[in-house]
């Protein structure tokens, strides 16, 4: 139980005026972000990245890791009022949040939404709190090809659970490890892909190629859909909270069910899309009720929230333990910390107590906190929404600009940063997954790192990634990912009709 | 939303062809990875696997996997549309000014482009009276200023106007 006495200490750390004024800036801002079409928690947090240099890596990490919580919750605002889901998470809970707005039932929708956000993220908190110490315990002992087996797992994790198709995922995630081979050889110090441009020496720095794919490829994405928003009025005040409150304990098995799916595609990094996705459908298979969602069952919105934000917050139990981040915005947090000087990893719980332990204790407060702004703050966020595109867009570019600016003080940067979001607009329009691009920028340099050394231990053999159980095991998984959709194609069609026969 | 991509009787590039288009420009990403890996050396040096060793099996990856991906998006026989000519010119509209803008921020600073940028934006696309669209443009720049400059003590792109007032 010494994580209980380390958490004690974190929360000592955490409750100082100043940190719990950055933890109710974060959720505010962070809340703004997730409603705003363009800005979402991944690209916010790079935006505001720079802002946090002069800060504290306490400080700074609650005030990121709250805009993160924030944008978390504020994705259900949008899907539940305008039937727009301000993040690909929240798509799910359109489906049933905003026919129960429809039906007049709104109050309850949200606080329905806010409390399973508040439950999904509380559970993986606590298997934070209680697994990474171990996992980063045993991961201390891990050498180049363990490291690289857990990055093999990571990658390959995204091609057997993605719905892109499987070549799609591949040459988005090779993209990026390309993008990050660019510039100076950490290994050698040599210079690589850069053919004799000054502009590329440094490399693509992944913070730009955040922003410019999920920052300005979003509004280019919202431009051509040409959005007018229609929403519902946010009718909530506290008799509906405690009406609904009395009536979520019911709904205990799939809370309890989504929470798990979740953690688990959180850890592995599938992320919280998927997570929200699949909790609903089991979710609707499960219930009663099954064959009336979509109609406006509160069910239907407990299931796809508290997976969301279990998987969200779940996402940072790699990126805390092993330096592998499950989600995009993990990965721009973790460039946060290698920016702040810290070294990512299972170190990290050994030499820098301290941080690791505030900011899992801020992520106990930094949700309740969440819960009690988006719940008074309602209609206050609904209205930002209502500003006209015309208005939000040119500011949000602005703000993408001055973000890509900020990072290296570079114009140049801000070139790259359009030239991303042209790119991550055609991108996602042919159906190729961002989030393994953006994975494969942030950890390129760690795993190919992993990988060269590994291989010079064994002078070249690739029998280095089979030589003990342990590594075998990881790689043995992640083959079994990779090659996911192919083995359950064959499953289905070779073995079920041999089964009916 | 007349309209949507699945209209028969709309117009618009298909997307298996963008899909081509964009399969074979990662796939010439990847030939320009593999032809770099070359430069530097794929072998084995000094100090283990040289430089462009890693690089040269993930460009042969993204050759492989682009040159697939084109080959599917080649076989697809669907007439689906990637967007209407309408949607593109929306996306235009914002592609345009946006190129103008970052081409101008090193010569004007990003205060003055910005502005500019977001009052041509309101008045031309949200045709917003004067008073709102100087209010948001210039209001910006003076949170932008203070936030940024002030509070936080980072310094942004600055033209000759800046130097005017001596900022």
């Amino acid at each position: 139980m010494e994580s209980i006495g380390d958490l004690m200490g974190g929360f000592a750390v955490v409750l100082s005026w100043q940190n719990l004024l950055y933890m109710v800036i974060g959720i505010v801002l962070g809340v703004v972000i997730g409603v705003l079409p363009g800005l979402g928690g991944a690209n916010g947090v790079a935006i505001l990245l720079p802002l946090t240099f002069s800060m504290s890596p306490t400080s700074a990490i609650i005030l990121l890791s709250c805009i993160y919580w924030g944008a978390l919750f504020g994705g259900a605002i949008t899907s539940i009022l305008f039937n727009i889901p301000g993040e690909p998470w929240s798509v799910a809970t359109t489906f049933d949040g905003h026919p129960m707005a429809q039906k007049g039932q709104a109050g309850e929708a949200l606080t329905a939404a806010f409390t399973s956000s508040f439950v999904g993220a509380l559970f993986a908190v606590i298997v934070i709190t209680l697994a990474a110490p171990l996992v980063a315990s045993f991961a201390l002992q891990f050498g180049p090809a363990e490291k690289f087996s857990v990055f093999f797992l990571a990658f390959c994790s995204f091609v057997g659970m993605g719905k892109e198709p499987p070549t799609k995922t591949i040459a988005a995630m090779m993209l990026g490890f390309a993008l990050a081979a660019v510039g100076t050889d950490t290994v050698t110090g040599q210079l690589r892909l850069t053919f004799g441009s000054t502009e590329l020496l440094g490399g693509f720095d992944f913070l730009i190629a955040v922003i410019g794919l999920f920052g300005i490829g979003e509004i280019l994405l919202t431009m051509e859909e040409g959005l007018s928003f229609k929403g519902k009025a946010a009718g909530i005040n506290p008799a509906v909270v405690l009406q609904t409150w009395k009536e979520l304990p019911r709904y205990w098995v799939t809370s309890l069910r989504s929470c798990l799916i979740g953690c688990w595609m959180g850890i592995t990094p599938a992320g919280a899309t998927p997570a929200s996705f699949m909790s609903y459908g089991i979710a609707k298979r499960a219930s009663k009720n099954g064959d009336k969602f979509g109609t406006g069952e509160i069910e239907g919105v407990i299931a796809p929230e508290t997976a969301a934000h279990a998987a969200g917050t779940s996402a940072l139990l790699p990126m805390l333990s092993l330096g592998v981040p499950g989600s995009p915005t993990a990965a721009v947090l973790l460039g946060g910390l290698l920016i702040w000087g810290l070294q990512p990893g299972p170190l990290l719980f050994v030499e820098q107590k301290e941080f690791v332990w505030g900011l899992i204790a801020s992520m106990y407060l930094g949700n309740i906190v969440g819960l009690v702004v988006v719940l008074t703050m309602v209609p206050f966020f609904a209205a930002i929404l209502r500003i006209p595109f015309a208005i939000i867009a040119p500011v949000i570019l602005v703000i993408c600009a001055i973000g890509a600016y900020t990072v290296h003080n570079n114009s140049f940067d801000v070139v790259m940063m359009l030239v991303f979001g042209i790119a991550g607009y055609f991108l996602k329009k042919c159906n190729y997954p961002l989030a393994p691009l953006v994975l494969a920028i942030v950890l390129g340099d760690k795993a190919e790192e992993a990988f060269r050394q590994s291989l010079l231990i064994s002078q070249g053999s690739l029998g280095v990634f089979w030589s003990s159980g342990l590594v075998a095991t990881i790689m043995s998984l992640g083959l079994i990912a990779l090659f996911w959709p192919f083995l359950s194609n064959l499953y289905g069609r070779v073995l079920t009709p041999a089964l009916r026969k | 939303m007349s309209n949507s991509p699945d209209d028969p009787d709309a117009a618009g590039p298909r997307q298996r062809h963008v899909e081509m288009g964009v399969a074979a420009f990662i796939l010439i990403l990847g030939a320009i990875t593999i032809f770099g890996s070359l430069k530097v050396g794929i072998g084995w040096g000094a100090e283990g696997p040289k430089s462009g060793f890693f690089p040269f099996w993930i460009g042969l990856l993204i050759v492989a996997t682009s040159g697939f991906n084109f080959v599917s998006a080649y076989a697809k026989p669907s007439r689906k549309l990637f967007a209407e000519w309408g949607q593109i010119a929306q996306v235009l509209k914002i592609v345009w000014p946006m190129a103008i803008y970052v081409a101008a921020v090193p010569w004007l600073g990003i205060y003055v482009s910005s502005a500019i940028l977001i009052i041509g934006f309101m008045r031309w696309l949200g045709r917003y009276g004067w008073p709102l669209t100087l209010g948001v443009g210039l209001g910006l720049q003076v949170v932008i200023y203070v936030t940024f400059e002030k509070w936080f003590l980072l310094s942004l792109p600055k033209g000759p106007l800046e130097d005017l007032l001596g900022l």
